[in-house]
């Protein structure tokens, strides 16, 4: 069962630990969208978000109200204690008297981490710097168990795979599955060497190719990122890649029946608008599963049974 | 230079600590490990580059009226995983050991990600796991990030 106490990280969840996250999210997803629940009524849960968010921090939000409870927010930074120069440990040590839990996103790696060695209350990573962002992972998860399955689960990862923290995350965690993964990136994009070789460790599969074209045929789960601009130096260069890693609906014509298109979001141009109505995308019900897992993992770390 | 030579370059200490098998060139980083720098009164001598007949080249470190406890030098296992440790009490030996390293460093290795919460002014001090002793990779706890290669050059 659950024995966390705090959030921090998909290497420390067990795939015990993640199938009892998904299935309290399972029973709480009828509160998520709009019953009447007190499990977490009388409870604090202060949002501590140092970078800006909008779906991470409202998801958190609504899960924490539609569980009974109540949300504290870190206003701006500035005119704050940290703009008079308070380091993150004294701050946490402070919120942490008033909430019953933290959500802590940073832009530090490692953050969440201090602030669970300082915080008296348990504490959630919402991302921290390039590092972990484990409530995403957990919600993709839930998306591929409740629209596919995770069972002889054949799934390909597209676009950024050398900077994007949420495919590596759920990379480690689609091993604990047995998973069948293709990764799919440019050649400058690709997944570090050291996560490769961490994945082939555990048994998993793992294929690697530049196009995208032959692999939809074979695949469940189509797990789109976004290809960030910057990353590119020459403008040409970016288009040009931009353009090979666009699912459109003609690429989806061989497609499986059942195959999900899952993308974190914010999308820009590596899904087209026309895809929204083919069947296939589950981007917007993968978002609002967010509050099914995080209503999960709020209650396990603050509910009563604990 | 044979042994016997070597040894008549330097005598032996009569009680204290001999830090034998250091790989050559880590000496100083020995010392700096172990916290030893101008203001430590005890006598000290480095050795650099002596003969050894198990690897070629070796140094050694030896620190006259102090016996290091072994929690102190087993952090300098993750230079010179090899390093033998001699206690002198009257010019015997009384204990022998290789160093063990540690599962984790606290304080020694600074993390070399840039954007690590550990390499700011928070007060923490950087805290590394060991993940492999041989070859050595050590991961930082707070990021998680990876060290495996030039770890000499991320000593605090």
């Amino acid at each position: 069962m659950f024995g966390m106490r705090h959030v921090l990280s998909m290497r420390e969840f067990s795939r015990d630990e993640i199938d009892s996250v998904l299935d309290l999210a399972e029973a709480l997803e009828p509160y998520a969208r709009g019953g009447r629940c007190d499990a977490l009524s009388g409870k604090i849960l202060a949002l501590l978000f140092f970078e800006p968010s909008t779906r991470t921090r409202l998801s958190f939000e609504t899960a924490m109200m539609r569980l009974g409870g109540k949300t504290l927010n870190l206003g701006p930074a500035e005119g704050s204690a940290i703009a008079k120069g308070e380091s993150l440990a004294d701050t946490i040590r402070v919120i942490g008297g008033y909430a019953d839990a933290l959500v802590i996103r940073h832009p530090k790696e490692g953050s969440a981490r201090l602030a669970s060695q300082f915080s008296p209350v348990p504490v959630l990573n919402a991302g921290d710097g390039a590092g972990h962002h484990p409530t995403q992972t957990l919600l993709d998860l839930y998306t591929i168990r409740k629209e596919s399955s995770l069972d002889d689960l054949k799934i390909a990862l597209v676009g950024d795979l050398k900077y994007g923290r949420t495919v590596h995350s759920l990379a480690y965690a689609l091993a604990l599955y047995g998973a069948d993964i293709t990764l799919v990136s440019p050649p400058t994009l690709e997944m570090p060497a050291t996560i490769k070789a961490d994945l082939a460790g555990k048994g998993t599969i793992v294929r690697e190719t530049h196009d995208l074209d032959s692999v939809i045929k074979d695949v469940d789960v189509l797990y789109v990122t976004r290809i960030q601009r910057e990353r590119f130096p020459d403008p040409y260069e970016y288009s040009k890649v931009a353009k090979s890693y666009r699912v459109v609906p003609e690429n989806l014509e061989e497609a499986k029946t059942g195959l999900i298109i899952m993308h974190p979001l914010p999308r820009v141009d590596e899904i087209a608008p026309e895809v929204d109505g083919t069947g296939h995308a589950v981007y917007f019900q993968q978002s609002f599963y967010g509050v099914p897992v995080r209503m999960a993992l709020l209650k396990m770390l603050m509910g009563e049974s604990r | 230079m044979t042994e016997t030579e070597m040894k008549l370059r330097v005598t032996p200490i009569g009680n204290g600590t001999v830090i034998d098998h250091i790989p050559p060139g880590q000496a100083l980083n020995v010392l700096k490990i172990l916290g030893i720098d101008r203001t430590t009164e005890a006598t000290i001598s480095v050795l650099m580059n002596v003969s050894s007949r198990r690897s070629g080249k070796k140094d050694i470190v030896k620190v006259e009226d102090r016996e290091l406890k072994e929690e102190e030098v087993n952090k300098i296992s993750l230079i010179a995983p090899g390093a033998t440790i001699n206690i002198i009490r009257d010019r015997r030996v009384v204990e022998k050991y290789t160093v063990d390293m540690p599962d984790l460093i606290v304080g020694v290795v600074r993390c070399p990600n840039p954007s690590c919460i550990s390499n700011t002014s928070e007060p923490i001090k950087s805290q590394i796991l060991v993940k492999s002793k041989n070859p050595v990779v050590l991961r930082c706890v707070y990021c998680e990030q990876a060290i495996a290669e030039k770890i000499a050059d991320y000593l605090i």
